[in-house]
């Protein structure tokens, strides 16, 4: 079987770079993802490998040395950024409490992941009844308070690692919802969507094959600002000490613990309320980044 | 103001446009030449990429800033355009040149009724009363042929149709009496019989108000039954003008020729039957282009043809070609 | 003509349409009782202008949309009747816009392979197999297998399109303006293509398009869609040669052939098209026509047969007191 005179097209006319090609460009040219995922990596080294990293045992109190001074400010190498009003030693604490934040951003951020993305993708897809449901539930959703309600929650259930990380999934889901279906409400008017239902494919394939990956770069980017917004929210939960509880090391935890010597050794607050900041600095330039390189490719 | 008429209107003489990009310089528009009279229509066709849309936005002065503009000369009725301040161009868009896009929806503001846009049009260069220019908006919307013309001034453009919304685009770029209004497909988004009648709207206006218009188009039935001159762009160049009757009834480039052939022309081309076509794509443009663009795709290309290229015929009807006769004779069409 | 390979029955589709947030939804007849037939081998061509129903038929041929009543028979059997895949196997689509058609994150492959893998045909190995010999089919070399559409020209898209709409060997596509978005020079291999591929498999096409050069070039038969109905339908030739409908006459006059020696033609078509929410009483297109009289505004016109199809026109109807049996427009 042959059509005789159809010209084949020229070979030269495939000439544009893969979007592989083109996704690699974009990110070894971009400054604030590289940094962005410099820090995250390095951070998440950190509390992988915090057993091996710390100087001290993060629990281990002394108090003889108790308030030493971090060695820029004339203290020993023996404590590199000093200790607390226990003695325990504050890099080592601040090593561990990485962990803590990580895994609280990282697992809250799934849970309102997957509950958003299912809620936004069914709302956009299906429409209709779906729809009004869904965008119901997010009304209401965006209608609480996300403080109070945590508060709410964790004063009655009690503060742990595990009530934190329920209670922030549970509720960081609604930004999600909303972006996933705009995304699916966008590709689902896209004519290889009809192509593939016009093919017989069934709806989770249409959904899981043509549909979700032409959206994950919106849900990637998401993932990421409420990665930063629960770590965020569990260092002020922990802060007012209705979160993580001690005597596990949290960033909040030690910056509640620093405050009452805020005035005469601010190093004790400036330490921990750095490292969030540079963490959910890097965390938000690598989701913006990320929403940069993944962007469609225009068409010319 | 002096009407010469022996004078162009607007005379263009290599107009280049380069646009830088990472991989290298994009050479959009490559040194083209055109003059257009008063109450002249010229329709500039080509296919996607050749840099037609590019040609009408430089000669409003609205490219974007990364793009570079050079011309031996940009003459509109005695302004050098490439020396003109953008203070100059402003006072001279939408007065004295107007433009006409594709999508009438992209050029209304939705915001606004079309009676605050239309009288806004021309109070923007004129100083004359609401009142006036009200009157003015109604009568240019009954021209446009627009019914209860002023019942329709406190609509917004959502309310009407696309062909009606073009109407009003129409009448918007009419609202200053201008000397020149360039129409960038004008009615690629509209259905055929509202087509047909945009067009002839378009035409009957120019005719009757002396205004000179640059159409641009792809379409090459809108190019024969409007224009009084055609250029053909093909890659950044104008590979043949000439005077409409000319260009379709005796076509000299091996380019134009071929796109006569890919059309199916009722009468002409068998019905079923095979269609002639084009190979190959649209060259790149970026880096340094030499000799003829459409050689990749010429069936009578020859080495020659990667060199100097000659400009061929007569003052009014030329085409760029390294044979005399534009291979005419190769393909056995009458001299 | 064979045994019909497709036909319409009645088929009618209505949208409910809400105005406004505390309107009442008003009913939209999209499509409205059409009856079609198509013979194998036939390449109907649809025309109309936009929002006259035409892809609204098209979805409903494909599945996409179920039809509020009527019904749509493939070779004798209601479509209603069969699944989902039993209908993919036999009609497939060809879109009009080749960048939205192709999924972008998908390869060349994945994109032409996918009808086999949902319908579970052969092994991977197989189906490799049956993809290259379907690229070469419509003039892609086996090289871009592992390309992106991001990659691709136009006309290649297109192609692409047409493989994986022809891999299951379907016997009717659809294809929905399918050349629009391409560039002359394109337009015309796509459209020899479509023709070629025709001819080899006696594949059976619904043309939907607006460019009536293209239909008059490409169809066998024209059906003229207007506000939901097939207002005029016969072969291509009596069509365009012997236009009975008005409507018909007013776009075969829109059609621009590049023709200097002639001018922008007149269609005569006063109004702009009407809101197919509140369509006109009797005849829909009696705002628009320059013929029509008082009983066009009263009384809808019934189909009348003429040689491959119907007209429905008050000029046309024996029975009718408009009837002007020399009337040729």
């Amino acid at each position: 079987m042959s059509v005789k005179k159809t010209t084949a097209p020229l070979m030269e006319e495939i000439t544009g770079p893969t979007p592989r090609q083109i996704l690699r460009k974009r990110v070894t040219g971009h400054t604030g993802l590289l940094f962005g995922l410099a820090v995250v990596l390095i951070l998440l080294f950190v509390a992988i490998f915090a057993p091996l990293l710390a100087p001290h045992d993060p629990y281990a109190q002394s108090l003889s040395s108790r308030m030493v001074s971090p060695v820029f400010l004339g203290g020993t190498w023996e404590h590199p950024l000093g200790t607390d009003h226990l003695g325990r030693d504050y890099l080592s604490r601040l090593i561990y409490g990485a962990r803590v934040s990580l895994l609280i951003g990282a697992v809250a951020a799934a849970i309102s992941g997957v509950i958003g993305t299912a809620m936004g993708v069914a709302a956009g897809y299906f429409g209709g009844k779906v729809d009004a449901v869904v965008t119901f539930l997010i009304n209401v959703r965006l209608a609480m308070p996300v403080v109070l309600v945590a508060l709410a929650v964790v004063a009655i259930l009690g503060g742990s690692l595990q009530v934190v990380i329920g209670v922030l999934g549970l509720l960081l889901w609604d930004r999600f919802a909303v972006v996933m279906r705009a995304s699916t409400l966008q590709v689902r008017r896209r004519e290889y969507v009809a192509a593939a239902q016009a093919i017989g494919a069934s709806t989770s394939r249409v959904i899981l094959s043509e549909i979700m990956p032409n959206i994950v770069n919106n849900l990637i980017v998401i993932v990421t600002l409420e990665m930063a917004h629960a770590i965020l929210l569990e260092a002020a939960l922990s802060f007012l000490g209705l979160g993580v509880q001690p005597p596990t090391p949290s960033w909040g935890l030690m910056i509640s613990e620093g405050k009452n010597m805020m005035l005469f050794e601010p190093w004790l607050v400036l330490i921990p309320g750095v490292v969030l900041f540079m963490l959910v600095l890097a965390i938000n330039l690598m989701g913006d980044g990320l929403r940069d390189v993944t962007a469609p490719e225009n068409r010319s | 103001m002096s009407k010469d008429m022996t004078k162009p209107l607007l005379s263009v003489r290599g107009l280049t446009l380069d646009i830088p990009l990472a991989r290298g310089t994009l050479h959009a528009v490559r040194g083209i030449d055109f003059d257009l009279y008063r109450g002249e229509t010229l329709c500039i066709v080509g296919e996607s990429g050749s840099g037609k849309s590019l040609t009408s936005l430089a000669v409003m002065g609205l490219l974007d800033k990364n793009i570079q503009r050079r011309a031996e000369r940009m003459d509109f009725d005695g302004t050098e355009l490439t020396r003109a301040s953008n203070r100059q161009m402003r006072a001279l868009r939408g007065d004295r040149i107007a433009m006409i896009f594709q999508e009438p929806m992209t050029s209304l503001n939705p915001a606004y009724t079309i009676g605050d846009q239309l009288i806004e049009a021309l109070r923007l260069h004129r100083s004359v009363s609401r009142d006036t220019a009200r009157a003015r908006a109604v009568e240019l919307l009954e021209k446009v042929g627009i019914s209860a013309a002023a019942s329709r001034l406190g609509q917004y453009p959502h309310q009407l149709s696309g062909g009606l919304r073009q109407r009003v685009v129409i009448a918007m770029a009419l609202m200053c009496e201008p000397e020149l209004i360039i129409a960038d497909e004008p009615t690629t988004a509209l259905d055929v019989t509202i087509q047909a009648q945009i067009l002839r709207l378009l035409v009957d206006l120019t005719k009757e108000m002396d205004v000179a218009m640059i159409l641009i188009t792809h379409d090459l039935g809108v190019v024969a039954r409007v224009a009084d001159k055609v250029g053909v762009m093909y890659a950044g160049e104008l590979v043949e003008t000439g005077p409409a009757a000319e260009v379709f009834g005796k076509p000299m480039h091996p380019y134009t020729r071929g796109l006569l052939r890919c059309i199916p022309q009722p009468g002409m081309t068998e019905r079923g039957g095979e269609l002639g076509t084009i190979p190959g794509i649209v060259p790149s443009l970026i880096g340094a282009v030499q000799g003829c663009a459409f050689r990749t795709r010429c069936p009578h290309a020859t080495e020659a043809c990667g060199g100097e290229i000659p400009v061929r015929g007569e003052q009014s009807h030329r085409f760029l070609c390294v044979y005399a006769d534009g291979a005419r004779s190769v393909e056995g069409e009458p001299a | 003509m064979s045994a019909p390979v497709l036909e319409l029955k009645n088929v009618a589709k209505t949208y409910r349409v809400k105005q406004g947030m505390f309107g009442k939804p008003k009913p939209l007849n999209a499509v409205n009782d059409v009856s079609l037939s198509l013979g194998r081998g036939e390449v109907l061509g649809l025309v109309g202008e936009s929002g006259c129903g035409k892809s609204t038929l098209a979805k409903i041929l494909l599945g996409l949309e179920e039809p509020t009543s009527g019904q749509v028979l493939v070779d004798g059997e209601a479509i209603g009747g069969q699944d989902r895949l039993a209908l993919a196997r036999r009609i497939q689509p060809i879109f009009q816009d080749p960048y939205s058609s192709l999924n972008p994150r998908k390869t060349i492959a994945d994109i032409v392979s996918l009808p086999l893998r949902v319908h579970g045909v052969g092994d991977a190995k197989s189906r490799a197999k049956s993809v290259r010999e379907t690229l070469e089919l419509v003039g892609l070399p086996a090289r871009v297998l592992n390309t992106y559409p991001s990659q691709m020209s136009g006309g290649q898209r297109q192609r692409v399109a047409i493989a994986r709409a022809l891999i299951m060997h379907p016997e009717i596509v659809i294809c929905d303006e399918p050349t629009s978005a391409l560039d002359v020079s394109v337009q015309s291999q796509i459209l020899n293509l479509l023709n070629e591929l025709r001819a080899e498999f006696g594949l059976t096409y619904l043309f939907i398009s607006h460019d009536l050069a293209v239909v008059e070039h490409l169809a066998t038969r024209v059906a003229v869609m207007y506000l939901g109905r097939i207002v005029e339908e016969a072969d291509v030739g009596d069509l365009f040669d012997a236009p009975r409908h008005p409507y018909t006459r007013a776009l075969l006059n829109s059609v621009l052939t590049p023709d200097p020696s002639l001018g922008v033609p007149d269609t005569q078509l006063g109004s702009a098209y009407p809101n197919p929410i509140s369509p006109p009483s009797g005849c829909h297109f009696h705002p628009r026509c320059p013929f029509a009289e008082t009983l066009c505004k009263t009384k809808a016109p019934r189909p009348v047969p003429r040689a491959g199809g119907h007209v429905e026109c008050h000029l046309h109807d024996p029975d009718s007191t408009m009837y002007r049996p020399d009337f040729t427009v």
